[in-house]
């Protein structure tokens, strides 16, 4: 129920402030609920605050699986059609 | 007509206020109108001040008239101000019937204490955009309100323009089969007015689109003179319009979500307060509906025209008699796109 | 955008579409409730249910803080915005919610209330700073992602000896709302709905982590899957639901592993526990009363909480006659149920919170589907 959007961090601009970039749109946001930021982390941006952290590492890893899952589904219609 | 020099003293126009003796008729008033407004509309008819405007209209063809109100706040944003979105507005809408506007009327309504400085120059913008569309300002009025009653300024602009013989364009040519065009990228005038709304501000340098439409709806009713429909989705976006012809001519439209043409940022800005760009408004484009034989035609002559470089084919008219709006999702299901409720405002779920 | 379009791709949806359907058993059903609203809002918008194979229904959740909320609380913010000197600072999305005597927040701010809409929590502190002559009153709602934001301001209010900004909380919790509707549904009769699995909240999610679901999943015997908020995360997370469901399991998986720890945000968890408390009860549109399962702010600051600074009284309200949103909210319902959608309830004139909320089972059904409900017939 909560939009939140994945945003990186281009500058700390304050004590609990950071500034967040989309494709060129930019703002400053607080960093209140978050240690450790650091220009070039994804945040998860809910009402003005960094509420998470996007693990690249986890992201890659549903991409994977979901390369993964695509590659049955091929083979699976491959099969069905012969 | 005054003789120049004959007023007391100039008017302060970097330090001067709006005040009720602008609006009253008298020698205040006489020396705004004269020393501003005609200044800087700087056309013949206009100099005559007289209270109407007289002039002949060539022959054949339909007249057309149209009148916008702009009561837009911020007065100035990224790419324009109310001055040349006045022009444009009204311009546009001669345009989107087919005609060649040919003249504007101008009411400003002034709040008391509205800095000189700001309405020069909006009233320099308007000068500027009217100069370039070639449409003068031929005649206007001025009212000035109690402070409190008004927003700084509203401007009310009345455009006439002639249709030429032969051209006939209007929603209820709407057909099923016909394709839906665009002319270019949406949404950026309502992005650039919400990064300056308080509370709500990001930086972008998305900039407003306004711009006179005419020289574009010229070139496509050359190419193709069967269009069928064309208008210019302000508030409430391209979904406004869609919906509009759906009801207005009893069809359904499917339209392509991926073929939309939206600027990455425009859609970064929309993602980060839960707007949809359907809905926003635009200054500068339009929406053109012709046959399906007719469009390809049509898009090739939009893009070598520099307000239709992005345009694109959008979607098509199908048979419905529920009117309904439809849109093929990128991601490959249905959905509806229906009318805006009110304004579009910021989600937080 | 990166982390976001990568999860829209429309090969992937169909290639999942295709997976799904040929791992539902014939003749089986999979009922699924979304608990939260923005995944009834994106499984609308993105029009996935074309994409699912019949077995499979979605039944539409709770989880939109807007339409729980009912009449008496909308009422109480009302009234805060009416008195002199008060500023009602608030998010856009309760503006137009329907409350009682035909009010709005948005028809008080058209009577003369200083109703003003904000992006941010920050942004009602800073308007207190900015107007030490006002007091301004900050409008909270949200399940858990939104309550941190509201603990923060709170905390930064106390820091800086502020005297003209309190917070009005409506704050509600997820896992306890979950229980509320198994409990209603175990309890059979009118009330109750089957729901096979849960597809759970993404952003609570990063905030609570996935252990508060386990205890649920364990007593209830039914799967939940933690999806992210993208398309391709809900169907995803649709599969793992269809997978566990075939093979008897009741566990909680995570498919938004990118944002979601088991133990989730835990300074986030910190900091709305040292601000905020359950409340003993709390009066939820379409639950009804549910113990434990909002929030209060403490006593230490109690300077902060407009119910205590204005005295506040809760009236309850009951919902209009007409009004079906109760069914709906517990999914016992579908929009396309309630006699008045679509025709005296519409966004433009609503009745019940769940036509303006944007993530409304009514409103995302009627904004982007009903030209479905037609076809049926």
């Amino acid at each position: 129920m909560c939009l939140a959007i994945p945003a990186r961090v281009i500058e700390i601009s304050g004590e609990d402030q950071a500034r967040i970039d989309i494709v060129g749109v930019q703002k400053d946001i607080s960093t209140a609920l978050i240690d450790n930021v650091a220009v070039g982390d994804y945040l998860i941006v809910h009402v003005g605050h960094a509420i998470g952290r996007i693990d690249p590492d986890e992201a890659e890893k549903t991409l994977a699986y979901l390369a993964q899952m695509s590659e049955e589904d091929a083979r699976a219609l491959a099969a069905a059609s012969m | 007509m005054t003789k120049p020099g004959s007023y007391q003293r100039p008017i302060d126009f970097k330090h001067g206020k709006v005040d009720l003796t602008h609006g009253s008729g008298g020698r205040a008033m006489a020396q705004l109108i004269e020393d501003l407004f005609v200044a800087n509309f700087d056309n013949d008819l206009l100099r005559e001040q007289n209270d109407g405007a007289c002039f002949s209209v060539p022959p054949g063809g339909r007249m057309v008239m149209a009148t916008d109100s702009h009561v837009v706040s911020p007065l100035f944003f990224p790419g324009g101000d109310i001055g040349c979105l006045a022009v444009h507005g009204t311009v546009n809408d001669v345009a989107m019937a087919g005609g060649r506007p040919l003249y504007l009327a101008a009411s400003f309504i002034l709040e008391e204490g509205f800095p000189l400085a700001e309405l020069k120059r909006i009233v320099e913008s308007m000068a500027r955009a009217a100069k370039e569309a070639g449409v003068p300002v031929v005649t206007g009025d001025t009212k000035v309100v109690e402070q409190g009653k008004g927003d700084g300024v509203f401007i009310t602009t009345t455009g006439v323009g002639i249709v030429p013989d032969g051209v006939n364009v209007s929603a209820g040519n709407i057909r099923p089969g016909d394709k839906i065009l665009v002319s270019g990228m949406l949404g950026d005038h309502g992005v650039a007015i919400m990064s300056l709304r308080e509370n709500l501000s990001f930086d972008t340098t998305i900039e407003s689109d306004t711009a006179a439409l005419h020289g574009l709806t010229a070139a496509m009713l050359d190419a193709v003179p069967g269009i069928h429909a064309l208008r210019d989705p302000t508030r409430g976006g391209l979904a406004a319009v869609m919906n509009e012809f759906a009801q207005q001519s009893g069809v359904g439209i499917v339209l392509q979500e991926d073929a939309l043409p939206v600027r990455p940022q425009v859609e970064a800005a929309c993602e980060l307060l839960g707007l949809d760009p359907l809905y926003v408004a635009n200054e500068g484009k339009l929406v053109a509906v012709c046959t399906a034989g007719d469009a390809e035609r049509l898009l090739a002559v939009m893009r070598l025209h520099p307000q239709g470089r992005d345009a694109a084919i959008i979607g098509e008219v199908i048979d419905d008699p529920h009117g309904f709006v439809q849109m093929e999702t990128s991601f490959g299901g249905r959905r509806m796109v229906d009318w805006l409720t009110g304004e579009q405002l910021p989600r937080i779920c | 955008m990166k982390y976001i379009d990568e999860f829209r791709d429309g090969k992937l949806a169909r290639a999942l579409a295709r997976t799904i359907a040929r791992e539902v058993r014939p003749g089986k059903s999979y009922r699924l409730m979304e608990f939260c609203g923005g995944h009834t809002h994106a499984i609308s918008r993105y029009g996935l249910e074309d994409l699912l194979p019949e077995q499979v229904r979605m039944i539409h959740g709770p989880g939109c803080p807007v339409c729980v909320l009912p009449i008496g609380r909308t009422d109480s913010a009302i009234e805060l915005a009416l008195k002199p000197g008060v500023t009602l600072c608030t998010y856009a999305d309760t503006l137009r919610v329907p409350a009682s005597d035909r009010l709005s927040l948005f028809k008080a701010k058209a009577q003369g209330a200083d109703v003003r809409m904000v992006y941010s929590s920050s942004d009602a502190l800073r308007i207190a700073q900015e107007e030490p002559g006002r007091e301004i009153v900050f409008f909270a709602i949200g399940f858990e992602t939104t309550t941190p934001p509201t603990a923060v301001v709170i905390k930064q209010a106390a820091a800086l000896g502020l005297t003209n900004f309190s917070v009005f909380c409506n704050h509600v919790l997820t896992p306890p709302a979950m229980v509320h509707l198994m409990e209603l549904s175990a309890a059979g009769g009118v009330d109750s709905v089957e729901i096979d699995g849960f597809v759970g909240p993404s952003h609570v999610s990063t905030i609570i982590g996935s252990r508060p679901y386990e205890d649920f999943a364990d007593h209830y015997r039914k799967p939940v899957v933690i999806a992210g908020f993208e398309p391709l995360d809900v169907m995803q997370s649709i599969l793992m639901l269809v997978r566990q469901i075939n093979d008897g399991r009741h566990e909680v998986e995570n498919q938004f592993i990118r944002a979601v720890t088991r133990d989730g945000n835990q300074k986030a968890q910190r900091l709305t526990d040292e601000v905020f408390e359950l409340r003993a009860n709390f009066d939820w549109r379409g639950l009804g009363e549910v113990p434990d399962s909002a929030l209060k702010i403490r006593d230490e600051y109690a300077l902060f909480d407009a119910e205590r600074r204005f005295g506040i009284e809760y009236r309850k309200v009951p919902d209009p006659k007409a009004c079906e949103c109760a069914a709906i909210l517990r999914g016992q319902k579908h929009p396309s149920d309630c006699k008045v959608f679509g025709n005296a309830c519409t966004p433009d004139q609503p009745i019940g919170s769940c036509m303006v909320s944007s993530e409304g089972a009514c409103a995302a059904y009627f904004t982007y589907g009903r030209f479905r409900s037609i076809k049926r017939t």
